[in-house]
């Protein structure tokens, strides 16, 4: 994307403790987060991070367990609210707006999600509809083209009578998809969408989201635990550990075999990949005990 | 950057007919006004509706000809509409017509309850009996009854304040961050063991004869139900019951895991408070004017649900189902020992013991 490579200039490879906000300027990125200081409870994962997501950019944040990578996907999702500092959604904080708006500009997908019990596909991505609907406003033309537009474009239009409990992971997975497709946001997160997926489903579903990246304009960004899915896909890398981030950039810029082992304690050679020319991880040696 | 492509296909004119969305049940689709109103109708679910509607109405047809002095339908309508002479007026308007009334109702008080938590706890166990909301609407009960002699007024505002407070209780002590619904049902359990023995020790500590009131009154029964009573708990079943028609639709959102409603945009902790408030003030009312009726509010939602084959419970149709259950319960309990007459719990606990069999035979055999 155009806008991505102008919004952050080539760095050198070396990864950093902090880092700059992106050269393009806030005004430009409609997602971001200011200093925040997020955890559970009284545990802190992160501290005084800033983040910004690049407009149309499929972004990818990667990092070992526990690293804080999924602690800020749900503060960008405003389901965490920073004990400091703001989350910010085209200019205004975004505990301010209110859920059902926010709603309709940002989608999420979670890790966990419960599927009622015989609840049919088309019925569930149906209710991603909710952020648009009121009282007597509960099936409109919109929300009838936008469901039909989501299970097209996710390849689930011949399962929609079928009943989700019946469906393959993979199948299932494209349904919730579906589902945060349906509620027609430009900006999708996405909670390690892949796990639980063999590789070709991995594949599949990732190639939908460069798809809804590239053509229908959307902001992705994902939580990735594969590191190479990441460098095939991501737009913008944005490498955390221990709750800070340490590199940020497009993985060809970012991605070394310093950075790995640094951020995930495996040695590894970086060769290109042979498909794609994106930067491709290959393991060399036991990792280093944390 | 602008509004993003939009992913879908250009809409043709489809007006109430058939769409293009396959459901996989028959489902109709009204819009009026110019388009300014729209909803989507499960064809299943609204003929289960009626179906069970006829039936509770057939159950009350039943209730108001038959019994002591048998009546004619003809009878039976013309007394209703104000039109027949004294002791006919008497039987049907006085007698029979406010004890139908307060079935339907109070079934569907306890139905609809039923479906909150059951939706709520994502589990068909998740019952206000379970959760102790009944049994400390007993325990308040017996209190007035101990204490103040126990008038009808009093015993039904001892039960609504009783099943009140245990109901805060409750979810007090199940919050944490956030009410999940293992927890509830937990909590609920061993707050209702606890009430339970409380309630135990206050009908051995009474005399004789108000320990027979309360044992009466604890089996849950519908005998002696006049206007006096029936009206005040029929409106306020109605004021209580009315926020449902938004909170319902948000019940399914909840449905989906607090991650995936929250970002639907759905307050979670504020619609789980609120659908915990009607839920047990449905619970309470029922329980205050009529006694713990046990059963309804669990059996109700599931078997409504097989019923209409939806997904997860509904309101709604558990309401019907709840209606036609305590209708036809309290039927049994006038007429199966005539002239004796058993209190409607008795019959509820006997059903609800059978469905609970039926229950746990078809999970052995999954």
């Amino acid at each position: 994307m155009a806008l991505s490579d102008t919004v952050t200039a080539p760095r050198d490879a070396s990864p950093r403790a902090d880092h700059e906000p992106a050269a393009g300027g806030r005004g430009v990125d409609r997602l971001h987060a200011e200093a925040v200081t997020i955890g559970y409870d009284d545990r802190v994962i992160s501290s005084a991070l800033d983040v910004t997501i690049p407009d149309g950019s499929f972004t990818v944040i990667v990092g070992p367990n526990a690293c804080g990578k999924s602690t800020l996907l749900r503060a960008l999702a405003r389901l965490l609210k920073p004990s400091q500092g703001q989350v910010v959604l085209d200019g205004r904080s975004i505990s301010s707006i209110p859920a059902k708006e926010v709603a309709r500009r940002l989608g999420l997908l979670p890790q966990t999600s419960i599927a009622p019990e015989g609840i049919t596909v088309a019925d569930l991505v149906a209710r991603g509809r909710y952020p648009h609907q009121k009282l007597l406003q509960q099936w409109s033309r919109e929300d009838e083209a936008a469901v039909v537009g989501a299970l097209e474009a996710t390849g689930t239009t011949s399962l929609s009578g079928r009943l989700v409990d019946e469906l393959s992971g993979g199948q299932r997975q494209r349904v919730w998809v579906a589902m945060v497709l349906a509620q027609e946001t430009p900006i999708l997160l996405l909670d390690e969408p892949t796990t639980f997926l063999d590789i070709a489903h991995q594949i599949e579903l990732l190639d939908l989201c460069a798809d809804l990246n590239r053509e229908r304009d959307r902001t992705i960004v994902a939580v990735l635990h594969d590191l190479n899915h990441a460098c095939r896909y991501a737009t913008h890398l944005i490498a955390m550990k221990d709750g800070a981030i340490v590199a940020e950039g497009a993985p060809g810029d970012v991605v070394t075999a310093e950075l790995v082992e640094d951020v995930f304690g495996l040695p590894c050679r970086i060769i290109d990949d042979p498909v794609t020319g994106t930067p491709l991880v290959v393991p060399e040696g036991r990792p280093r005990r944390a | 950057m602008s509004a993003p492509a939009p992913v879908r296909r250009g809409s043709g004119p489809h007006d109430g007919g058939p769409h293009r969305v396959d459901f996989g049940r028959p489902t109709r689709v009204v819009r009026g006004f110019g388009g300014r109103t729209s909803h989507r109708l499960d064809l299943r679910t609204l003929t289960a509706c009626a179906a069970l509607l006829l039936v509770a109405l057939a159950t009350g047809v039943v209730a108001l000809t038959t019994g002591d002095y048998p009546l004619s339908v003809p009878q039976v309508l013309q007394a209703l509409v104000g039109a027949a002479d004294g002791p006919v007026h008497m039987v049907v308007v006085e007698w029979r017509l406010p004890r139908a009334l307060m079935a339907l109702v109070l079934g569907a008080a306890l139905g609809a309850s039923g479906a909150i938590f059951q939706s709520l706890t994502r589990n068909p166990l998740g019952s206000p009996d379970i959760l102790g909301f009944s049994t400390g609407a007993y325990t308040g009960a017996l209190v007035v009854i101990m204490l103040l002699g126990g008038g009808y007024a009093g015993v039904a505002a001892g039960a609504l304040v009783g099943g009140v407070v245990t109901a805060g209780v409750v979810y007090v002590l199940a919050y944490r961050r956030g009410v999940q619904g293992f927890r509830l049902i937990v909590v609920g359990i061993a707050v209702s063991a606890m009430l339970a023995s409380v309630n135990q020790w206050l009908i051995i500590k009474a005399d004789l004869e108000t320990a027979m009131t309360a044992a009466v009154w604890g089996a849950g029964s519908l005998n002696g139900m006049t206007w006096a009573q029936a009206a005040p708990a029929c409106v306020l079943a109605l004021l209580v019951a009315l926020p449902l028609l938004w909170l319902a639709p948000r019940m399914g959102l909840l449905e989906l895991g607090d991650d995936a409603a929250a970002a639907l945009g759905l307050g979670t902790e504020r619609t789980r408070l609120a659908l915990v408030v009607v839920g047990v003030a449905l619970t309470a009312l029922a329980t205050a004017a009529a006694g713990p009726i046990a059963f309804v509010a669990l059996a109700a939602p599931q078997l409504a649900r097989r019923l209409t084959g939806s997904a997860g419970v509904r309101v709604l149709p558990a309401a019907a189902m709840g209606a036609v259950l305590l209708a036809a319960s309290d039927l049994v309990a006038q007429r199966a020992f005539a002239p004796t007459q058993l209190p409607v719990g008795v019959v509820t606990v006997s059903v609800g013991g059978a469905y609970l069999v039926w229950l746990l035979v078809r999970e052995a055999r999954k």
